[in-house]
């Protein structure tokens, strides 16, 4: 099952590429992830490893995960070591006027699992778009949030500089 | 012409001659052909009775092979792969049916061998069997080997073999210790048999009865015990009785290490005795809530009274009971 969900935030590519690079902010902007715990000597980038776990129902799913695609401010992407099979995309394109376009793919499921393999995934596909669609709107939120601090700190800058 | 009493003597001497034709034809009086008849009939009876037990021979000892079998341990019965791909199975059951909630699953130490201890519900088709371990296997992985301690007439059921492949395994002291000791979580309900079948109205009590054998096993290998407790199976029936009479009555409290023959009503059956069939469960709301671990001698000494280790370890899971007892407001609802 696949799921693909996007949202336009008004910030630019870099800010948001920055926030999703940082393992540390998983936790404050997914959604239903109850864990997303480093699990490689390498924090981030190609090949950095993670334990991430959603609540879906009445198990908390997922496993090890690797970062397969790494291309900055642009392409992030990761596919499942141990777990579901799971693979995830972040895509930032620009939009013009400051905006960019965040686009999450979510690809899920388990193999060999047959006929009750399929009926879980769309029975859960409810859950997990819900998850992946707040989890944009909380990014969207997040990074905005962060914009605006930054341009009120770079307002207030030039005035403490002079005395 | 031969003599007609020489030849009857020669075919008496004989013993097969023509009864019924076929062997010589010589003409028996009635008497004789009584006897023979008799004879013929009491071995022809004995072969039957002789093929018969040959049978049974060999039925009870491919039943008694594959019990035997059954309810040996080889770690090597669960298959992760095999878990894996019946987890959807498993997830749709727990999340549709029970709508199962398991609380605090990350108290489970990550690494290691450790003793969960739960209390039993629900029957013969008890929840906590299938979602605990889904809950498990999704957390921590397919790959950590985990086992759960069964009855013994579970395992001997047609459901067996596919139970072991999900890390079931025979309830006993030495198969709990060589998984600890390779390393694996165990599960084990103390209660067994008896709490599973507790009356509806005694939903909320842990009642493990005594058995404390728990204690000396985490003792004997030190490993941390980490209780587990579960409401909402007694809500799958109206369990009545446990029956402990009843299994007296009919010695299957010695025969078949049942000290419970259940009474309960239940689906399909109304009124259900034994549960050996099992029965369809009530779509209750179960809930799983997992504890602290309890390293044994860190918190009782390096010389542990058993009895006040098992008291503890059944106070916190009832303290834990009540709290979610209080929790739900209605019965199958939750």
């Amino acid at each position: 099952m696949r799921i693909n969900e996007s949202v336009a935030i008004s910030a630019p590519r870099q800010m948001i590429w920055d926030y999703l690079a940082e393992p540390g902010n998983y936790l404050h902007f997914m959604s239903g992830v109850t864990r997303w715990e480093v699990a490689s000597e390498q924090r981030s980038g190609l090949g950095a490893r993670y334990r991430m776990l959603m609540r879906v129902g009445s198990a908390e799913v997922g496993g090890l995960i690797e970062m397969v695609e790494w291309v900055p401010e642009r392409d992030i992407a990761w596919s499942s070591v141990t777990g579901i099979d799971q693979r995830g995309r972040w895509r930032l394109r620009e939009e013009g006027d400051g905006r960019t376009r965040v686009e999450f793919r979510f690809a899920y499921g388990v193999a060999g699992a047959g006929i009750p393999g399929y009926v879980a995934e769309v029975i859960a596909s409810r859950t997990i778009r819900g998850h992946v669609r707040r989890s944009l709107h909380q990014l969207k939120r997040q990074v905005e949030h962060e914009r605006l601090r930054a341009e009120a700190a770079r307002r207030r800058r030039p005035e403490t500089a002079t005395p | 012409m031969p003599d007609p009493a020489i030849l009857a003597e020669k075919a008496k001497t004989n013993g097969n001659a023509g009864v019924n034709g076929v062997g010589g034809g010589f003409p028996l009086s009635p008497p004789d052909l009584a006897a023979r008849v008799r004879d013929l009939a009491g071995r022809a009876g004995s072969e039957a009775i002789g093929a018969a037990t040959s049978v049974a021979g060999s039925v009870l000892g491919v039943a008694r092979s594959r019990i035997g079998r059954a309810l040996s341990a080889d770690l090597d019965d669960r298959d992760p792969d095999f878990i894996r791909e019946n987890l959807p199975l498993a997830w749709l059951w727990a999340t549709l049916w029970y709508r199962a909630e398991v609380r605090n699953l990350g108290k489970v130490p990550e690494h290691g061998p450790v003793l969960l201890v739960g209390n039993h519900t629900g029957g013969n088709m008890a929840p906590e069997v299938i979602v605990l371990p889904l809950a498990f296997s999704t957390y921590f992985g397919v790959e950590r080997p985990f086992y759960q301690l069964a009855h013994n007439l579970v395992l001997a059921s047609p459901l067996g073999p596919y139970l072991r492949r999900f890390g079931a395994m025979a309830a006993s002291h030495d198969h709990a210790t060589r998984a600890l000791q390779a390393g694996a979580a165990v599960l084990v309900f103390p209660g067994g048999d008896w709490e599973v079948h507790r009356p509806s109205w005694q939903s909320s009590k842990i009642d493990f009865a005594g058995r404390k054998g728990f204690v000396k096993l985490a003792l004997a290998q030190d490993v941390p015990i980490v209780p587990v407790v579960t409401i909402g199976g007694q809500e799958t029936a109206l369990f009545l009785s446990r029956g402990a009479w009843l299994a007296k009555l009919t010695q299957a409290d010695r025969l078949l290490r049942l000290k419970v023959i259940p009474i309960s009503l239940a689906l399909p059956w109304i009124v259900n005795i034994g549960d050996l069939l099992g029965h369809v469960p009530l779509p209750a709301k179960i809930t799983i809530e997992v504890l602290d671990p309890i390293d044994i001698k860190e918190q009782f000494g390096p010389d542990p009274d058993v009895d006040e280790v098992y008291e503890h370890v059944v106070e916190t899971m009832q303290d834990t009971l009540n709290c979610l007892a209080a929790e739900r407001r209605f019965p199958i609802l939750g």
